[in-house]
């Protein structure tokens, strides 16, 4: 393994794997590092979902308070960064909508820091922004955060790999097996290309399912930029076209 | 058009995991074990940064529709819980042993695994000790050794089940598709 490989090196592995996963990520994926060692080597094996797999985890008001929704409000003062409310709809594949179920999200501040002891990136962390939300979608689906636009990133899989600016996802559906963790990224990232996670979904078309389009309608006059981002759960029924 | 995933990546501590998610009972609850156990890689070494979360039935088999797995009360068993891996790799719950949910199924407790390095979650079951092969549907479709990285060992405190992500006794990972 080369800690040490460049850009263009892991741009070669990417464009020679391109097209030879399918619509979710390619869990043997070496351009991603780390995933090296820790992506299952036999197929997975189908079951049938049971009783307790068809049903799903119940959140309530309990759970989450509203303001959670707020990541700019979480301290004293007001956040660096472009204010930027992000919101959608979750469905299942058969277009139900997911129902008061929880959403959670996680990101880097507006200059890509995350806090996390483990980060390292030299950049300043902002001493009024977390950057940790959850909300319950409505009765029809809908999630809304407020937030500030994440800056992209540097991490040390090659060297000067960087991440597309991006909020962490974390979505529960209508059942146990629609359970998603992903990535939601901006439209236009000079990055995309570039980074090994992004791209290890190798559908291209797929894989922009995961950019985010900036919405006017969204944008609240002297407030905040709108991005749409909707999301389907379940039915990966995928229609492989893997060369494997 | 479904949504792709992605890894959870290396920064979720301090965004997912939350006191008390790893205790869907009470320790002090007559029924309560320990669910535990390491999260492996392909080389063997123990992946300090999994995230585990755990969905299944009470005792009877019965499906909990109770909200506050974020918030506990003590004494409402909402089945869901999460607990990430620490720096040893291992992880621990606090739960029941769950009745099955289908007559003449082995019971189990449905797992979700997420880590970096691991670009989408994975799914698998952890079943009771002592189970009938033959008689339940999944394991009885593999092969003995494979259907066995599903089964959880006896001990002391409950129950132990290691997660390996690869190599050689790689546990079984279910596709619900």
């Amino acid at each position: 393994m080369s800690d040490a490989a460049t850009q263009s090196e892991i741009s070669a592995e990417i464009d020679a794997l391109a097209g030879r996963g399918g619509a979710q990520p390619k869990l043997d994926y070496p351009p991603y590092r780390s995933s090296l060692l820790r992506h299952p080597t036999k197929d997975p094996q189908h079951a049938d979902p049971e009783t307790i797999e068809r049903a799903v985890p119940v959140f309530g008001h309990r759970d989450v308070d509203p303001l959670e929704a707020d990541l700019t409000i979480q301290h004293r003062g007001e956040p660096i960064g472009e204010r930027i409310v992000v919101t959608g709809r979750v469905t299942d594949a058969a277009g139900k909508p997911v129902r008061e179920q929880l959403v959670e999200v996680w990101q880097a501040n507006a200059s890509g820091r995350y806090i996390h002891k483990r980060d390292q990136h030299p950049a300043p962390i902002d001493p009024n922004f977390t950057g940790v939300g959850r909300c319950l979608t409505d009765q029809d689906g809908w999630y809304r955060f407020t937030t500030i636009k994440p800056g992209p990133y540097p991490w040390r899989n090659h060297t000067n790999a960087w991440r597309p600016a991006h909020i962490h996802f974390s979505l529960f559906g209508n059942q146990f097996t629609e359970r998603l963790i992903t990535q939601m990224y901006f439209p236009g990232d000079p990055l995309f290309g570039l980074d090994p996670i992004f791209c290890s979904i190798t559908d291209q078309r797929a894989r922009e399912r995961l950019i985010a389009r900036y919405d006017h309608e969204l944008t609240v006059p002297e407030w905040s930029t709108g991005y749409r981002w909707d999301i389907v759960l379940g039915g990966r029924e995928q229609t492989l076209t893997e060369a494997e | 058009m479904t949504t792709p995933g992605q890894t959870v990546g290396p920064f979720f501590g301090y965004a997912l995991p939350y006191a008390g998610g790893e205790q869907l009972v009470d320790r002090s609850h007559p029924d309560a074990i320990r669910l535990h156990g390491t999260v492996l890689d392909g080389a063997g070494d123990p992946v300090p940064d999994a995230l585990l979360e755990i969905w299944q039935a009470d005792g009877a088999g019965r499906v909990s529709r109770e909200p506050g797995s974020l918030h506990r009360d003590g004494y409402t068993f909402t089945g869901w819980g999460r607990a990430a891996s620490d720096r040893t790799g291992t992880y621990s719950f606090t739960t029941v042993r769950p009745g099955a949910t289908e007559p003449g199924h082995a019971p189990f407790i449905a797992l979700t695994v997420l880590a970096r390095g691991l670009l989408d979650r994975l799914f698998t079951r952890v079943y009771l000790p002592g189970q009938d092969f033959a008689a339940d549907p999944l394991l009885s479709a593999l092969p003995r050794e494979r259907a066995e990285t599903l089964c959880a060992a006896t001990d002391p405190e409950g129950l132990r089940f290691d997660v390996v992500l690869q190599g050689e006794r790689e546990t079984v990972f279910l596709n619900h598709d």
